[in-house]
C-alpha cells in the first residue's frame, strides 16, 4: 500500500508536466513577417512547458476581422482561451462576466511590481486582472529621412512651428513633405498627435479619455482641426487609401521627408536594413516631447470549464511577460517591453528613447492612453471620432470650427 | 373468415402508400422549409428585436423602442451609404447588363474561336471579389496603376484619380463590379439567344427586317426571363457587395465609398453599435421588400398562368 | 442564335465586331496579366517599374512564399466545399422538383420566401446562426461551416432546378403517375437523367461560391480548419510589416486557381447547362 502511494506520489512528480498539458487556443493578428515570428515565439514557450497550442490567427484591418470572430465565439458558448482585446474593450467583455480571474497568476508573478500601474489598470476588471499586456506602442513619433532633410535644408523639427517650417522647406525641395495614407486610422492617428501637441496631455485626457464637452469644443480643438487642415497642403494629392507602409516606404525612398505613425513603422525601416539613428530619425511628435500616447497590446483570458486547459492558459499568462518573450516579441514588432525591469541593451537607440521617455511620462500627466488605437475610449467613441475626423480631413471646403462641434455631438450621439 | 381478411390489409397497405405519396413531396420539402424559416425568417426577427434594444457590444434587451432608426436617420454615414448603393446598384446592373447583352449578340455571329473568347469574358466570376478589389486598387490607383502606366507612355498630362476622390470613388466599385459580373450576363444572354427558334428569325429577314431591328424587336423581347434572372443575381451581388469595397476601398477616403452592407457590418461588429447595425440591417431588408416583391409577385404569378 | 442565314463574309461590320470583342478581350485580362507579371517581380522591381513592365529579373520567390503559406488549407477548403457542394445540390435539386411538379398550397410562397432570403446580407445572420451551431453543439468545427454552406447555398440550388424542371412537360410526370410510378422513381428515372445540363451549373456555381468563401469560413471555422480564403486574408491582410506584393498575389492566385480552373474547363458545361433552361426563370 505504502510502496503504491510512494509510486503514485513519484509519478506525479516526476510527470507534473504531462499530467497537467492542456490546450490554449488564442485568437490574435499577428500574421505578418515579423509578428509571426513573435507568436511563434510564444508558441514555442508554451509548448515547452508542454501544452498544446492552437493558433488562431485572423487578420486584417487591426483586428476587425477578428472581434467580429471573438463575438460569435461568445455567442456560440465557445471562447477561445486568449483573445487579443485591448484598452477599454477589456472592461467591456469583463462586464459580460466571460473573462477569467489571472490574481493567482499575477500574485505569483509579482505583477503589481513588474508592471507601471497606468498598465495594470487597463489589465484589471473589478480590481482583478483578467488580461496580461504584451508590449507598449508609442503613437506620437515622428519618422524623418535625414538626408532628404539635410538635401532640403530643413532641420527636425521640436515644435509645431518648426514642424510647418520644415514641410515648407521640403515642399520648395520638390519633397511630398509628409508621407500620409488616408485612411480612417491614420487620419485619427494625425489628429491625435496635433491634439496631444497643442492641448497637452491634461486636457488631451479631458477630451478623449473624460470626453469633457467644453474642452472637446474649445478653442484649442478647433485649432488642432485647423492644424490637420493645414497638413493637407503637404501631402500628395494621392494619399487616400494608402497603407501606412507604403507611406513609410515613400520615406525611406526618398520621395517625402517625414511621416507621422506608430512605432510599428519602426519594422518597415528595419526590414529596408536602416539603421536607426543614422538612416533614419525617430523624434516624438513636435510639442509632445515630455507626453507619450501609449497603445498596449494585450491578450484577455476567458472563462474555461476544463481544468487542464485553465492551467494552460495560466501558463500562457505567465510566459508572456517572461524576458525572453518580450524581448524577441518587441523587436520585431517596434515596441517596447511592458516589463519596466528589462534590459534594453539588446534594443536599437528608438527603442531605448522610448523606454526612457515612458518612464519619464509615467509619473505625471504625460503617458495618456491613444484614442486612435482604442485605448483611450469605447470602439463607438473611437468609431465615432473616426468618421468626424476622416470626412474633415477629406473635405477640401470643411470648417475647423464647424468640426469641433460636430466631434462633440457624435460622441454626445453614442453615449 | 380469410376472405375478408385478405383484402383488409391489402387496402389498408394501399391506402396508406396513397397517404405517403400524397404527402411525400411535403415531407421532401419538411427540411428546407425549417431551413428556410429558421436560418432567413426567425434570424430576421432576431434581428429586428435587436434593433428595437439599446445593444452595443453584445445582445442586450433593454428596450428603447424607435431610438435606433431616429439615430440612424441623424447618421450622416448611413445617409452615404445608402445613396452610394442606389448609384453604385443602379449603374453596376444597368452597365453589365448592356455589356453582357452587347457582347453576347456580338459573339453570336459565328465568331472563331468563341469558345476561348467566351471563357476570357466568363473568368473574373470565377475570382473572389477579394481579390478582383485587390486586383483594381492596384490598377486604378493613381501613382501606381493604369495612371502611372499611361504617363511612362508618354501621355503626360494624363490623370485619373478617381478612387481618391471622394465624389467619384463610387464609378471606381462600379468599374471593378462590373468587370467581373458583366462576362457571367454574357453568358446567359448567349444561353439564351441560343434558345431562339431560329424559324422567326428566318420569317423576319424573308420579311425585309433588318439584323439590328430583329435583335431589337423580336428576339431580345422574347429574353425577358434572362433579363429576370441576371437581374436577380446582379441585384443580389449589389446589395452584398461587402468584399468588394472591404478589399478596394474599405469605404474611403472618408466613408465616401461606403456601402450599407459594410455600414451595417462595422458597426455591429467593430464599433460595438449593434442595435444601431441592427436597424440598418432592417432598413435594407424593408428597401430590397419594396423593390423585389412586387416584382416577384408579377413574375412568379406569370409562370402560374402559363 | 446561330444565324445560319448569313454566311460570315469579311465586311467592314464584320472587321468592327471582331474589334470590339478583341478590346474587351484585353479588357477582361488586364488584371490578370497584371497580377501575374507581379508575382513573378522582386519587391524593389514592383516600387519602380509600372504595372505593365515585364519583371527585371524573373522570380519565383513569390510564388514560393504564397505556397508555403497557404498550401495547408487548401485541404481545410477541398473538406468543407466537397460536402457542401454536393448537399446543397441534392437538396436543391429535390426542392425544385417538389416546386415545379408537385405543387401544393403554399408551395408558391415558400419559393417566394427562398427568393428574398437570398437577398438577405450574410453579416446579418453570423451571431444567431453562431448561436444555433453553439446549442447544437455544432460550434466550430467543420461540420458547421459545412451546414452554414448549406443552407445559404440552398436558395440558389433551388432556383436553378425549379427553373429548369418548370420547363420539362407536366404530361411526362403526368403519364408516370398514371402507370403507378412513385415520388423517387419519376424523380431517379424520368427527371435525373435529364439534369446533367442543370446539375453542372449548379456544381460549377456552388463550388465558386463557396470556395470563394471568406466571412463565412472565418467566423465559423477555428485556427486549423481554416479556409484557404483565410489563409490569403492573413497574408495579405496584415496591417503591420512589409508589404510583399509578389508573394500576395502570387498568393491570390494560388487560392483562385482551383475556381479559375472549373471555369477554364467545365465553362462548355456551364454555358450549355444554362442553354437547357437554367435561366428560363
Amino acid at each position: 500500500m505504502k510502496a503504491i502511494h510512494r509510486l503514485a506520489l513519484a509519478v506525479s512528480l516526476a510527470l507534473p508536466l504531462s499530467a497537467l498539458a492542456g490546450e490554449v487556443e488564442v485568437l490574435h493578428w499577428w500574421t505578418s513577417g515579423g509578428e509571426k515570428r513573435a507568436a511563434d515565439t510564444l508558441r514555442r514557450l508554451v509548448e515547452e512547458k508542454g501544452h498544446t497550442w492552437k493558433d488562431f490567427a485572423v487578420a486584417g484591418g487591426g483586428g476587425e476581422a477578428a472581434m467580429t470572430v471573438l463575438k460569435t465565439r461568445a455567442v456560440s458558448g465557445n471562447p477561445p482561451s486568449a483573445a487579443q482585446i485591448k484598452g477599454p474593450d477589456i472592461q467591456e467583455w469583463g462586464e459580460l462576466g466571460l473573462l477569467a480571474n489571472l490574481d493567482n497568476v499575477a500574485e505569483q508573478g509579482k505583477w503589481e511590481e513588474l508592471l507601471p500601474k497606468q498598465v495594470a489598470k487597463v489589465m484589471q476588471y473589478d480590481d482583478s486582472y483578467v488580461a496580461v499586456p504584451v508590449n507598449v506602442h508609442r503613437v506620437n513619433w515622428l519618422w524623418i529621412n535625414p538626408e532628404v532633410f539635410e538635401k532640403a535644408g530643413a532641420k527636425p523639427p521640436k515644435t509645431l512651428d518648426e514642424f510647418w517650417a520644415a514641410a515648407d522647406k521640403l515642399k520648395a525641395a520638390g519633397f511630398i513633405p509628409v508621407a500620409h495614407g488616408g485612411q480612417p486610422w491614420q487620419d485619427g492617428t494625425v489628429f491625435e498627435d496635433f491634439v496631444l501637441s497643442i492641448l497637452g496631455p491634461e486636457d488631451y485626457h479631458k477630451a478623449f479619455v473624460e470626453l469633457d464637452e467644453e474642452v472637446l469644443t474649445s478653442d484649442k480643438m478647433v485649432q488642432a482641426f485647423a492644424a490637420l487642415k493645414k497638413l493637407r497642403e503637404y501631402i500628395d494629392p494621392d494619399a487616400a487609401g494608402r497603407d501606412w507602409n507604403r507611406a513609410t516606404g515613400m520615406v525611406i525612398d526618398g520621395k517625402a521627408g517625414m511621416q507621422i505613425m506608430g512605432d510599428w513603422a519602426k519594422s518597415e525601416w528595419t526590414a529596408a536594413n536602416k539603421v536607426a539613428g543614422k538612416d533614419y530619425l525617430c523624434v516624438p511628435f513636435p510639442g509632445t516631447q515630455g507626453s507619450f500616447a501609449y497603445n498596449i497590446d494585450s491578450l484577455a483570458m476567458f472563462k474555461l470549464n476544463d481544468e487542464e486547459n485553465r492551467k494552460a492558459q495560466e501558463d500562457l499568462a505567465r510566459t508572456v511577460l517572461e524576458p525572453e518573450f518580450q524581448q524577441v516579441f518587441n523587436q520585431n514588432k517596434g515596441s517596447i517591453p511592458v516589463r519596466l525591469d528589462q534590459d534594453m541593451s539588446e534594443f536599437d537607440s528608438c527603442a531605448q528613447q522610448s523606454m526612457a521617455d515612458f518612464k519619464e511620462a509615467a509619473k505625471g500627466e504625460g503617458l495618456q492612453p491613444s484614442l486612435a488605437h482604442g485605448m483611450a475610449a469605447s470602439s463607438y467613441v473611437q468609431g465615432a471620432v473616426f468618421d468626424v475626423v476622416t470626412n474633415f480631413f477629406n473635405d477640401p471646403e470643411a470648417d475647423p470650427k464647424q468640426a469641433a462641434k460636430q466631434l462633440a455631438a457624435a460622441i454626445q450621439a453614442v453615449q | 373468415m380469410s376472405s375478408v381478411a385478405v383484402p383488409t390489409p391489402k387496402a389498408v397497405h394501399r391506402s396508406s402508400m396513397d397517404w405517403l405519396q400524397a404527402w411525400l413531396p411535403k415531407l421532401v420539402l419538411a427540411p428546407s422549409v425549417v431551413i428556410v424559416l429558421v436560418g432567413f425568417y426567425a434570424y430576421i426577427l432576431w434581428t429586428l428585436l435587436l434593433s428595437f434594444t439599446n445593444s452595443r457590444f453584445m445582445p442586450s434587451y433593454k428596450w428603447v423602442g424607435l431610438d435606433q432608426y431616429l439615430r440612424l436617420m441623424e447618421n450622416d454615414r448611413w445617409w452615404v451609404a445608402s445613396q452610394n448603393l442606389l448609384v453604385f446598384g443602379g449603374l453596376f446592373i444597368a452597365i453589365s447588363l448592356l455589356i453582357g447583352v452587347v457582347l453576347a449578340v456580338l459573339l453570336d455571329q459565328r465568331i472563331r474561336q468563341e469558345g476561348a473568347i467566351r471563357t476570357i469574358y466568363l473568368y473574373p466570376m470565377a475570382l473572389s471579389m477579394i481579390v478582383t478589389g485587390t486586383a483594381w486598387q492596384w490598377l486604378l490607383n493613381p501613382g501606381l496603376g493604369l495612371d502611372k502606366l499611361l504617363r511612362d507612355w508618354g501621355w503626360e498630362g494624363f490623370r485619373f484619380d478617381w478612387l481618391v476622390d471622394p465624389d467619384r470613388v463610387v464609378y471606381c466599385l462600379v468599374i471593378a463590379a462590373v468587370w467581373q459580373a458583366s462576362g457571367f450576363v454574357m453568358a446567359l444572354f448567349l444561353a439564351g439567344l441560343r434558345g431562339v427558334d431560329q424559324s422567326i428569325i428566318r420569317a423576319a429577314q424573308v420579311d425585309g427586317a433588318s439584323l439590328p431591328t430583329i435583335y431589337l424587336r423580336i428576339v431580345l423581347p422574347s429574353l425577358r426571363p434572362v433579363f429576370f434572372s441576371a437581374l436577380m443575381i446582379l441585384a443580389h451581388i449589389a446589395i452584398k457587395s461587402f468584399d468588394l469595397v472591404a478589399a478596394m476601398t474599405a469605404g474611403g477616403p472618408g466613408y465616401a465609398s461606403d456601402l450599407p452592407a459594410m455600414f451595417m457590418y462595422t458597426h455591429t461588429f467593430t464599433r460595438g453599435q449593434m442595435g444601431l447595425g441592427a436597424a440598418s440591417a432592417m432598413l435594407m431588408l424593408a428597401a430590397i421588400l419594396a423593390i423585389l416583391v412586387p416584382y416577384l409577385y408579377s413574375e412568379l404569378r406569370t409562370k402560374r398562368h402559363e | 442564335m446561330s444565324n445560319a442565314a448569313l454566311q460570315p463574309r469579311l465586311s467592314a461590320g464584320r472587321i468592327a465586331i471582331y474589334a470590339t470583342l478583341l478590346l474587351a478581350c484585353a479588357v477582361y485580362l488586364i488584371p490578370l496579366i497584371v497580377m501575374l507579371l507581379t508575382s513573378f517581380k522582386t519587391p524593389d522591381d514592383i516600387r519602380t517599374g509600372n504595372l505593365l513592365t515585364l519583371p527585371e529579373s524573373f522570380t519565383v520567390i513569390g510564388w514560393v512564399k504564397a505556397w508555403a503559406a497557404v498550401n495547408g488549407y487548401f485541404w481545410n477548403s477541398v473538406k468543407i466545399v466537397v460536402p457542401a457542394v454536393l448537399i446543397s445540390t441534392l437538396l436543391g435539386a429535390l426542392n425544385g422538383y417538389v416546386l415545379s411538379m408537385w405543387r401544393f398550397r403554399g408551395s408558391q410562397l415558400f419559393f417566394g420566401l427562398l427568393l428574398f432570403g437570398c437577398f438577405l446580407p450574410f453579416q446579418v445572420i453570423l451571431l444567431p446562426a453562431s448561436f444555433t451551431l453553439g446549442k447544437l453543439g455544432l460550434a466550430n468545427t467543420t461540420t458547421g461551416l459545412v451546414l452554414v454552406h448549406v443552407v445559404y447555398g440552398l436558395a440558389f440550388t433551388t432556383l436553378f432546378f425549379r427553373n429548369f424542371y418548370v420547363s420539362v412537360p407536366e404530361a411526362l410526370v403526368r403519364a408516370a403517375r398514371l402507370d403507378g410510378a412513385g415520388f423517387f422513381t419519376i424523380f431517379g428515372r424520368i427527371l435525373l437523367p435529364m439534369s446533367v445540363p442543370i446539375i453542372m451549373v449548379c456544381l460549377i456555381w456552388q463550388f465558386t461560391q463557396i470556395w470563394n468563401d471568406f466571412l463565412f469560413g472565418v467566423v465559423f471555422a477555428s485556427g486549423d480548419t481554416q479556409p484557404v480564403t483565410v489563409a490569403l486574408n492573413n497574408l495579405v491582410n496584415t496591417s503591420t510589416g512589409a508589404k510583399q506584393y509578389n508573394v500576395d498575389m502570387a498568393a491570390a492566385m494560388i487560392a483562385g486557381l482551383p475556381t479559375l480552373v472549373v471555369y477554364v474547363l467545365a465553362g462548355k458545361y456551364f454555358l450549355r447547362g444554362l442553354t437547357s433552361g437554367a435561366v428560363k426563370g
